[in-house]
């Protein structure tokens, strides 16, 4: 119960900053200091907060739970290619749009892009697309709570009441604190976050009495091939460089951008963005490759042998059979495993808090959206000018308490899988998106209807690869099953983790297309007016 | 020319994470590491030093120029 009852402490102190941080507010009915802290974020806060909006539950419990099915690949797939792109839009892209934002006062990506390419309804279109894709965040942040919470007591907080909990508590900061209170909550998750990779390795790590023999054991064991990446596809590695694309068109991402107070606060995000990487997902990849030497907890071992089952025997089961043993092995909660294993009580409790932070990373989202609601419908469609500015920001307050709540009913009733395959097609639609940001402030010829095909494009393409991975069972570990081949080459496959398209996954020709597609239909269509290029390229001639 | 150098430079590091030289080896770096995971740990420091040379020497002041010079405007009696 000790950790439980740290963790409610946890929680209590994030609620207490994002009540602190109302308090704190100067112009409490002022949009511009609710949803962007009036542009006045320092470069501390600004640095972590941006990093902890981008790192959900995933950056702990699920890179150790990949690690611990896939072994180091996991780092090089997600977190060194992520230390590499993430920075560098935020570098070109986040700093314009930063700009923009002090110049014209745009608080959301659709006010820019209706500015930009002189549309309205497209706008409409490009915010529903984005918040269609962003809602399964907020969900799952709300199922990983209760899970975290859950788990966490030995099943005396119930899922429901952990989930109610941190709905109640994410609603509660974002509801006062509007983005002051979330960027301080996520300063606080981030130092957390990054402590609890280092403490957990060293706990971890003088559990299992050191780590060399376990890397030992593991390099002459079956499980060898952990420590290499001979069972992935080069293709499919590389296919990972285009999913960190998704991360500055992410709006919650965006929105955070325009927070700054100055556009020097941008260097040490950028800088430091990698090595935070490396701090958070280093620790947590390698203890999740070494818990497959762990031979005393009994979760551990049943999790290798259906895993072991599946490679063995997969390839004769029934699809709903292969299914349930890939639960099985799942490995996300092996970190937990792991500390309530090998770390003193007390100490479990504050690295629980660090779990429970990192699940808790849907305010950011939570608050964009409420962003995006009150900015690109509410006021767009009039609401502003009829009913002014305060009853917008008690607007978007009553649309958090809408969403959460939405969030909490789903997160009751459905299976966590489909969110978090829901999360895999967002990330790729979001990447797809990408093209309309470098568009909109690298390309003086591109057009609303080069923006409205993306927008369709990556519609209709996340909505393809869902339906194909419904309709098509996922093989076993081993060959991808072909569906399509041309000449010799497989064009469509369906593999044990998703879709392949000449070999590649989806999202790569997913964002070659969105570019491509830009650029064909702007080419054929008519510019926006040489004064609204005026203001975004002035004389430079691109 | 300072320009091309850092895009070659973004470029390399881009390719530099295909790393198929250490593709199947699982030599273990100071008896613990894997070489694979070693190899991306370095490579995440080469990032950042990469975004230190870009923020260095491609750092875009006019963009802040610019925005200080609309307030100004802004703040001017009419």
């Amino acid at each position: 119960m000790i950790p439980a009852i740290v963790v409610f402490l946890y929680l209590a102190t994030v609620l207490y900053i994002g009540i602190f941080a109302f308090r704190r507010a100067t112009g409490r009915e002022k949009a511009e200091d609710y949803f962007l802290a009036s542009r006045s974020l320092g470069p501390f806060v600004f640095l972590f907060s941006l990093f902890g909006t981008n790192m959900t539950a995933f950056a702990i419990l699920g890179s150790s739970g990949h690690a611990f099915n896939n072994g180091i690949v996991t780092f090089g797939l997600m977190a060194s290619s992520s230390g590499l792109v993430i920075p560098l839009t935020i570098f070109l892209i986040g700093t314009r749009v930063w700009a923009l934002g002090k110049k014209y006062g745009f608080m959301t990506p659709v006010q820019m892009f209706r500015d930009r390419w002189e549309c309205s309804h497209i706008g409409t279109l490009i915010f529903a697309v984005q918040a269609v894709l962003l809602v399964p965040y907020i969900i799952i942040g709300i199922m990983g709570g209760g899970t975290t919470l859950y788990t966490i007591s030995n099943g005396t907080v119930p899922y429901w009441f952990g989930g109610a909990i941190v709905a109640l508590v994410v609603m509660s900061y974002v509801f006062f604190g509007g983005m002051r209170g979330t960027a301080w909550v996520n300063t606080f998750q981030t130092v957390l976050f990054l402590c609890f990779g280092a403490i957990a390795l060293i706990v971890i790590g003088y559990g299992m009495g050191g780590f060399q023999t376990a890397a030992e054991g593991l390099k002459t064991s079956p499980l060898s091939w952990l420590l290499t990446r001979e069972r992935i596809s080069p293709y499919y590695f590389f296919s990972y460089t285009f999913i960190p694309l998704s991360a500055i068109a992410f709006p919650h991402i965006l929105i955070f951008c325009l927070t700054a107070k100055k556009m020097n606060q941008f260097k040490k995000t950028v800088i430091f963005y990698p090595l935070c990487i490396l701090a958070i997902w280093l620790p947590c990849v390698f203890l999740g490759v070494m818990a497959n030497r762990v031979s005393d907890i009994p979760e551990v071992r049943q999790k290798q042998e259906a895993r072991r089952v599946l490679a063995t025997q997969g390839r004769t089961m029934e699809p709903e059979k292969r299914d349930e043993l890939r639960e099985q092995s799942g490995g996300d909660d092996v970190i937990m495993l792991l500390l309530h294993r090998y770390a003193p009580l007390w100490l479990a409790g504050l690295l629980g808090a660090g779990i429970m932070a990192a699940v808790m990373a849907s305010d950011s989202q939570i608050l964009a959206l409420s962003t995006m609601f009150t900015e690109d419908v509410f006021a767009f469609y009039g609401g502003k000018r009829r009913f002014g500015e305060a009853v917008q920001v008690q607007t978007g307050r009553i649309f958090i308490i809408l969403i959460t709540l939405f969030a909490y009913a789903v997160a009751l009733r459905a299976p966590e899988t489909i969110f978090e395959l829901a999360i895999q097609y967002a990330f790729s639609g979001y990447a797809a998106l990408s093209p309309l940001l470098i568009a909109a402030l690298f390309w003086k010829g591109s057009t609303k209807w080069g923006a409205l095909a993306v927008t369709v494009w990556t519609a209709l393409a996340v909505v393809s690869v869902a339906v194909f991975q419904a309709v098509v069972a996922a093989p076993a570990p081993g060959p991808a099953t072909v569906m399509w081949s041309l000449g010799g080459t497989d064009v469509l496959s369906r593999t044990p983790g998703g879709t392949a398209v000449f070999g590649f996954m989806p999202v790569v020709p997913m964002v070659i297309v969105s570019a491509l597609l830009m650029w064909l239909v702007s080419v054929a269509t008519q510019k926006p007016a040489g004064s609204t290029l005026a203001k975004y390229f002035g004389g430079r001639d691109r | 020319m300072k320009s091309i150098l850092l895009v070659v430079a973004v470029a390399a590091l881009y390719i530099l994470h295909q790393d198929i030289w250490f593709w199947r080896s699982s030599h273990l770096v100071f008896g613990f590491i894997p070489i694979g995971l070693f190899y991306h740990g370095l490579f995440s420091v080469a990032a950042s030093l990469l975004m230190w040379l870009l923020v260095t020497f491609a750092w875009p002041s006019h963009l802040e120029h610019e925005v200080e010079e609309t307030k100004r405007r802004e703040d001017e009696p009419a």
